[in-house]
């Protein structure tokens, strides 16, 4: 069956805002939507950073001196919720995927507009819901895991607003999945085969397929808690003849395919943004494709890795290390294929090309403590220590924030017509890379030495490398600044990009800059070879 | 190929054009009833597992009743056979047919909650009482959920499949085939949950 557009009801442009209010609006438009999510992102990521700056002013001396102890607990919960779940989560995947993958395809936006909408405009009052949380009763306290019996003792009214968030944000992201998934098998423009879409959009798939085969579970788990909390069910009540491992078991199913939904986006990210700046193919297309989707299937098996102090018996133990020593080789498989494509390549030293290879350097010391922490003896050794701490933020800022910020410097021309400035984004990739390893690389040690997680005070003799950190965590902060002026000046008086300014192949910049409504003037161009580059001119599409 | 929406502007130049593409939201479906599945799996694995590691206290009732289930387990395969029957005749332009089966089927809808609700009550254990009460009522519970949803939906696509003015017809029959796949899926929700419930 087919449905056909009737011209004279798509032509109301009366009901439609213009300018900068259709991003306050239920607009349809793809490219708005996803405008509409970076900003939203950007502005929780401003609040999980103070919050960040908190935690680290708080450890910075060994005593719990700047804010009384269950505060600490509700920073650092609103702190890793609001970044992981309100800033990556939609960014990487709705912010990004929504603006670019209707250009890929070759559509003129995504397979459906309205349900998309919807996914974006419950995500600004969960979020609020969740930050108001803290001025009711309290916010949550049990962290972003919500572990039971913690999540069951700690005040109940903060905890219920978190679960009531975390299930509206799990909504807005599966609705987002669905749409993704159906925007890349069925929508493409005739002729487009699977194995020509750029890899951003097997990344989107494959983080799709995760996002809606696990986000359930955890949306399941969450009624669950909630019953115990409100009805005085036992669940997850020891107490009450529950059982709190099943809880870990379904969080967990969740919570580590998130990882990959939060890093695989990002690897698709930057396998378009090196070839571009390299002015070389990407390398090894196909074995991205089959790494991308290797790290799907076992990134479904992995997830008691999490748990190995909880009890759990050796089977499962030697199962789950081996499934996750396993998923180090789809992974070095794209390293190393992200190192080929430069070898030997035309690099432009730009803001965009560093941020990409900030994030491999960065990415390539998580992903070796990651290999390191699979494995059960030293798992168990610096369990809930900081280097898990360190350790993940490697991988989440040090590898996905990173990749953001140089989306944004090479997607902003294309967005706003205008160029950003290199000197302020040089500058502003300086500071965050010094910044981010003298805030992090230090948790190493103070894991490896064990100084818990979670905890507002510690052993004297960790002050100073605490301090280390803390002033990694200025740096950090202060690197916004450079990046929020460069983008509020160049927004208005950046010099002018023209349509391509990077001469890239890849679909999206084969219409004009910003695009226009419905992407393209005619016929979207059918482009089969997205990473063409370096061939003779002839040659190319 | 296109999305044009029909609330959304539209460029001059593609104005004239009066463009088609393929109808993907039985796709779209079929992937949310994937992932409401996976609910549905997580709820069947913390279950099993209970029944696997967490014994329940000394006199706990876990027995339960086959009668009334097994009267709902047939209710609910007799209401698919009855909403297919719906979907044949309005293929067959038998508009009054297709609201009649559709009817049908939710009272067949509604029976099977009347005699969910009179499990409920005669019952020797409430939510809170243990493990396994408490894990029986989330399971049926939800499930029951999706029952009265999908009944819902289906008076509301019997009221749409009326004769004058429906705006059902054998031409628009997506409304009908979606809500008898959700339906379809519900019942084999509860052959599962049957089996893993009642029987094991």
């Amino acid at each position: 069956m087919t449905i056909s557009i009737d011209p004279q009801k798509t032509n109301n442009e009366s009901l439609q805002p213009k300018g900068w209010l259709r991003y306050f609006s239920f607009s349809l438009d793809h490219k708005v939507i996803g405008i509409q999510y970076l900003v939203c992102g950007f502005l929780f990521y401003l609040i999980g950073g103070t919050l960040a700056s908190a935690i680290r002013i708080e450890l910075a001396s060994p005593m719990s001196d700047f804010m009384p102890r269950d505060v600490y607990n509700q920073v650092l919960t609103l702190h890793g919720t609001i970044m992981i779940f309100l800033w990556i989560v939609p960014v990487v995947n709705g912010a990004f995927g929504n603006y670019l993958i209707p250009f890929y395809v070759g559509a003129r936006d995504m397979a459906f507009p309205r349900l998309n909408a919807v996914a974006f405009w419950l995500i600004p009052p969960s979020g609020l819901m969740l930050v108001a949380s803290y001025f009711v009763d309290g916010a949550a306290q049990a962290g972003w895991t919500a572990y039971p019996p913690l999540s069951i003792t700690t005040p109940q009214s903060g905890q219920i607003i978190w679960i009531l968030s975390v299930l509206l944000l799990g909504g807005s992201s599966i609705f987002g999945g669905i749409n993704f998934i159906a925007t890349i098998i069925k929508l493409r423009r005739p002729g487009l085969k699977l194995m020509q879409l750029p890899m951003y959009c097997w990344a989107m798939l494959g983080t799709s397929l995760l996002v809606v085969l696990s986000t359930p579970v955890l949306a399941g788990t969450l009624i669950l808690l909630s019953f115990d909390i409100i009805a005085n069910t036992g669940f997850f009540n020891p107490v009450l003849g529950g059982n709190v491992v099943v809880y870990q078991h379904l969080f967990w199913f969740y919570s580590h395919p998130a990882v990959y939904i939060m890093v695989l986006p990002a690897f698709g990210l930057v396998s378009e943004i090196l070839p571009v700046h390299a002015r070389k193919p990407l390398f090894g297309y196909t074995t991205m494709v089959f790494s991308i989707m290797g790290i799907v299937v076992l990134g479904l098996v992995v997830w008691a890795h999490h748990m190995f102090t909880s009890g759990t018996p050796p089977w499962m133990r030697l199962f789950f290390t081996i499934a996750t020593a396993f998923i180090a080789v789809p992974t070095g498989i794209k390293f190393f294929n992200w190192v080929a494509t430069l070898w030997g390549g035309k690099i432009s030293i730009n803001s965009a090309m560093l941020f990409s290879c900030g994030f491999i350097i960065n990415f390539v010391f998580g992903g070796i403590t990651g290999v390191a922490l699979a494995q059960v003896p030293f798992d168990i050794h610096v369990h809930d220590t900081y280097f898990v701490v360190a350790h993940f933020h490697y991988i989440v800022y040090g590898g996905t924030v990173f990749i953001i910020f140089s989306s944004i410097y090479h997607w902003f021309p294309k967005v706003t017509g205008k160029m950003l400035n290199e000197k302020l984004g040089i500058l502003h990739f300086i500071i965050t890379f010094i910044g981010f390893n003298l805030c992090f690389a230090p948790q190493h040690w103070l894991g490896l030495n064990g100084m818990p997680r979670r905890v507002a005070e510690y052993d004297p003799q960790f002050q100073f490398v605490n301090q280390i950190s803390s002033l990694g965590a200025l740096l950090m902060a202060i690197s916004t600044i450079p990046f929020l002026i460069n983008v509020l000046l160049s927004v208005r008086n950046g010099k002018d990009a023209g349509d391509n300014p990077w001469n890239a192949l890849t679909p999206e910049w084969l219409t004009s800059s910003p695009p226009p409504v419905e992407n393209w003037e005619g016929e979207a161009p059918l482009v089969e070879e997205p990473y063409g580059y370096g061939k003779e001119i002839s040659e190319q599409k | 190929m296109t999305t044009l929406d029909s609330s959304k502007e539209i460029q001059k130049n593609n104005s004239e054009v009066n463009e088609t593409h393929e109808d993907f939201r039985m796709f779209g479906l079929i992937t949310f009833l994937i992932a409401d599945g996976m609910t549905f799996a997580g709820f069947f694995a913390a279950y099993l597992t209970y029944k696997a590691v967490n014994p329940l206290p000394d006199g706990a009732i876990y027995e339960l009743e086959l009668p009334i289930p097994t009267l709902n387990t047939i209710l609910l395969l007799v209401s698919s056979a009855t909403f297919h029957k719906a979907g044949k005749a309005l293929l067959k332009d038998k508009n009054s047919d297709s609201q009649k089966w559709l009817f049908f089927t939710a009272l067949l809808g509604i029976i099977f909650l009347i005699c969910q609700l009179f499990e409920y009550f005669h019952l020797p254990f409430g939510l809170t009482d243990n493990l396994f009460a408490s894990t029986f009522y989330a399971l049926t519970g939800f499930h029951g959920l999706h029952v009265t949803l999908g009944t819902l939906m289906i008076l509301i696509i019997a009221w749409q499949s009326r004769i004058n003015g429906g705006r059902l017809t054998s031409q628009n029959m997506f409304p009908l085939e979606a809500v008898e796949l959700y339906w379809h899926f519900v019942d084999g929700i509860w052959v599962i949950l049957f089996i893993i419930l009642y029987l094991l």
